[in-house]
């Protein structure tokens, strides 16, 4: 328990400190997951809004079998091997974009058939073209399309065993703050896997912070 | 197309859904400005008639024809639903909306919207979210929504089901404000009196037929069929 106690009080040294490492692990999970959450937003929230005036049915795969699937994609042997992506971030952002975009895309459909069947009388007797209807679901929707880009950003930010097979945790390079945290605890190194446990558990708080405020200012009707 | 006197033709208009026909067969020549009143009992047919007008509800079989083409003719009609659908947005976005489709200038846009918000009564209000507006409001609010596009045919369903006298008021003042500008009005009715007040032709629907149209103070005062002269003594009509 003692041991604990002190890894903790040493993690909580090392974010004081702002330590190296942990800054660098920090800002790599950000940068990767960020850029993914940006281009899964730029695919999802559009596609779902598209689906939701339309029929869809949609699978989701479990994050480790497309972590296996990007990485037999971007293996040497494999049809996209020859551009070196695997063991890079790009890898781990191709994966997180794959593992997001239907959840993101899923949580848009929701929102947007709802918002659609309240719309659309009224949007097909201004004959409004697909792309005016579109336009206007996601502009009167983008509370809710924030909240599912911030649902996907804290899906990303937690993923850890695709991360760990198209990225391999490769110190410096392709460390963030699940494989650093899955390393440090198997080394027994509590006090780093702590401070960058509690980096990540302040992140999800964020983020669940921000899915609560926008959720409240949308059922208050505030603008 | 249709002769000028008319502007549009019903020619065995049919609306079946599930199998069983809700509307029709229905022929039918509509011509003429001002009130057109569509009575009937609850579950005649009228909205879907309405809808059908206006192009929103698919008919089954038959067709339904315009003075003009149908893209253009649809382009000057507006229509305000029975429960108003309010875009999750301000008062003045609401108003824009239609406008902005149009691809208006932003000043010609500004100057309409100042206008009708005045008219209704909620130019201290342009920045208030629609949806939180009283029923009342919200009902003015898709009206002017509707007519700030100048509208050559405006259909309204049951524009006042629900609202109090003095937004009942309103409402009527601002749809003879708009026939008088030259728009003709198509619209459902429950209330009687309304339609007596308003109407210069009615069209009374029952079990999804045209049972009986004609000017409105023959209808009122010697109606021809049994349907109608029951709907108008206040009868259950089955």
């Amino acid at each position: 328990m003692s041991e604990i106690w002190a890894g903790m009080a040493e993690a909580f040294l090392l974010i004081w400190s702002r330590d190296a490492d942990l800054i660098e692990i920090t800002v790599r999970s950000l940068q990767v997951s960020l850029s993914a959450l940006v281009i899964a937003s730029a695919v999802a929230l559009p596609l779902g809004t598209w689906l939701a005036i339309r029929r869809f049915r949609h699978r989701r795969l479990p994050p480790v079998v497309v972590g296996l699937i990007v990485y037999l994609l971007l293996s040497r042997s494999g049809p996209f091997g020859v551009l070196g992506l695997l063991f890079t971030p790009a890898a781990m952002i191709i994966a997180q974009v794959i593992i997001i975009t239907p959840l993101i895309a899923s949580i848009t459909h929701q929102a947007m058939r709802e918002l659609w069947s309240d719309y659309h009388d009224l949007l097909i007797s201004l004959n409004t073209t697909h792309g005016q209807r579109i336009a206007t679901l996601i502009w009167d929707g983008r509370r809710t399309l924030m909240t599912a880009a911030l649902a996907g950003f804290g899906r990303a930010i937690g993923e850890v065993g695709a991360i760990m097979i198209v990225g391999g945790n490769i110190d410096h390079v392709t460390r963030v703050l699940t494989t650093a945290i899955s390393l440090e605890t198997g080394k027994g190194d509590f006090a780093l896997a702590l401070g960058l446990g509690f980096v990540l558990i302040a992140l999800s708080l964020m983020v669940n912070l921000a899915i609560h405020s926008l959720s409240r200012t949308e059922r208050e009707g505030r603008w | 197309m249709v002769s000028q006197d008319l502007y549009a033709q019903l020619r065995g208009v049919v609306v079946r859904r599930r199998g069983k026909a809700v509307l029709g067969p229905i022929d039918l020549d509509l011509s003429g400005g001002g009130f057109t009143v569509v009575l009937g009992p609850n579950g005649a047919g009228k909205t879907t008639f309405l809808r059908v007008l206006h192009g929103v509800e698919r008919i089954t079989s038959g067709s339904v024809t315009w003075s003009e083409p149908a893209k253009t003719a649809q382009q000057g009609q507006a229509y305000v639903f029975q429960s108003p659908i309010m875009l999750r947005r301000s008062v003045r976005a609401n108003l824009a909306y239609p406008l902005q489709l149009l691809g208006l200038p932003k000043t010609e846009i500004a100057a309409r919207v100042a206008h009708w918000a005045a008219r209704i009564g909620l130019s201290a209000a342009l920045d208030f979210p629609a949806p939180r507006l009283s029923g009342g409001e919200q009902q003015k609010l898709a009206l002017a929504r509707a007519l700030i596009r100048r509208p050559d045919t405006l259909f309204l369903d049951e524009p006042c089901a629900n609202l109090d006298g003095r937004s009942t008021r309103e409402i009527e003042e601002i749809l003879r404000e708009a026939t008088q500008a030259g728009a003709r009005i198509i619209m459902t009715t429950h209330d009687l009196g309304q339609a007596r007040r308003l109407a210069d032709r009615v069209l009374f629907l029952n079990n999804g037929q045209l049972e009986e149209q004609g000017a409105a103070d023959n209808f009122f005062t010697a109606p021809k069929s049994p349907g109608a002269a029951g709907f108008l003594n206040g009868d259950i009509i089955e």
